[in-house]
């Protein structure tokens, strides 16, 4: 696995790198002309902010209930990530909308659920950071939280009439579209991969730090 | 004291004749907003700002990210190898 990491990262960078001339060779979008682009960036963000979601309130989970310490360092490993994609996102779509809607940001379901997850990654982060004793199982509750929020930011747009595009735009994407977009979500979740990965060894590090500063108190 | 009016009144219509001039070329003051359907081109956002805003943001936020994770795990490692060293 160690040596996976800089493989994934070498290989999402080359990709990364290669994407602008991809995505400039995609066709224009007919309402929005060439601002609709962001969407190769932001669509992969938003996944991916879900997806850490997911992965913090599972590993909270085998935390609270499998009473499993390690599964706490994917989980805080899984926040952290969740907290970076979901700026990604939250940055992206407000300059997209900006230009397609003539406005920053509309308080639309789909919109302020997404806001809401990632105010849940700031507070569970905090909470770990600076929360002492016990917050450890408090987190993992919020992660619970988040995660259910999941499903509800997901189908939001399908729901309820919202401005935001519909989930039903990426299945129907032509092939001239849909090349540079699974191009970037290939990209995106490799870099993905290797950084929950590092984060994760990054935690069990200190980890281990805290223990061996223990034994040394001890002997 | 002749010299003295006539240098007043030469004094007072510099001072006049510039400001109705300007006057006169003032447009008339704005006394309701209307709004326009069809933003003029000028007026419009250029696209290409908000992508290239969109793609540099997560290009350097994805590399600082990238940074700090080396940064700390270089730091918690070179800790471990210190402590481990002092244990034996």
């Amino acid at each position: 696995m160690k040596k996976l990491n800089p493989l994934l990262i070498g290989l999402s960078a080359i990709m990364l790198g290669v994407s602008p001339w991809i995505i400039n060779a995609a066709p224009y979008e007919s309402t929005m002309g060439l601002v609709q682009k962001i969407f190769y960036f932001h669509f992969p963000s938003a996944i991916l902010f879900l997806v850490a979601a997911l992965i913090c309130g599972v590993a909270s989970a085998i935390f609270l209930f499998g009473k499993k310490a390690s599964a706490d360092g994917w989980a805080i490993a899984a926040a952290e990530l969740g907290l970076v994609f979901g700026t990604l996102t939250l940055v992206t779509g407000p300059l997209w909308a900006r230009k397609a809607w003539g406005v920053w940001w509309v308080w639309d379901p789909r919109l302020t659920s997404s806001l809401l997850l990632w105010m849940i990654f700031c507070a569970y982060l905090l909470l770990r950071k600076y929360g002492g004793p016990g917050s450890d199982k408090l987190g993992a509750g919020m992660a619970l939280f988040g995660m259910a929020n999941v499903p509800f930011i997901y189908v939001s747009v399908n729901v309820w009439r919202t401005l935001h595009p519909q989930t039903s735009v990426v299945p129907t994407l032509p092939t001239d579209m849909g090349i540079p977009l699974w191009f970037c979500f290939a990209a995106f979740t490799m870099l993905f991969m290797a950084l929950l990965n590092l984060r994760a060894r990054l935690e069990h590090q200190r980890a281990r730090v805290e223990a061996l500063y223990l034994a040394e108190d001890e002997a | 004291m002749r010299f003295y009016r006539a240098f007043l009144m030469l004094l007072a219509l510099s001072a006049v004749v510039p400001c109705a001039m300007a006057s006169a070329m003032q447009p008339p003051s704005q006394s309701e907003f209307l709004p326009v359907e069809d933003i003029p081109p000028g007026e419009q956002i250029p696209a290409f700002t908000m992508v290239g805003a969109a793609y540099g943001f997560v290009w350097v936020a994805l590399l600082g990210y990238v940074w700090s994770i080396a940064s700390r795990l270089q730091e918690v490692e070179s800790e471990i190898t210190a402590l481990e060293s002092r244990g034996k």
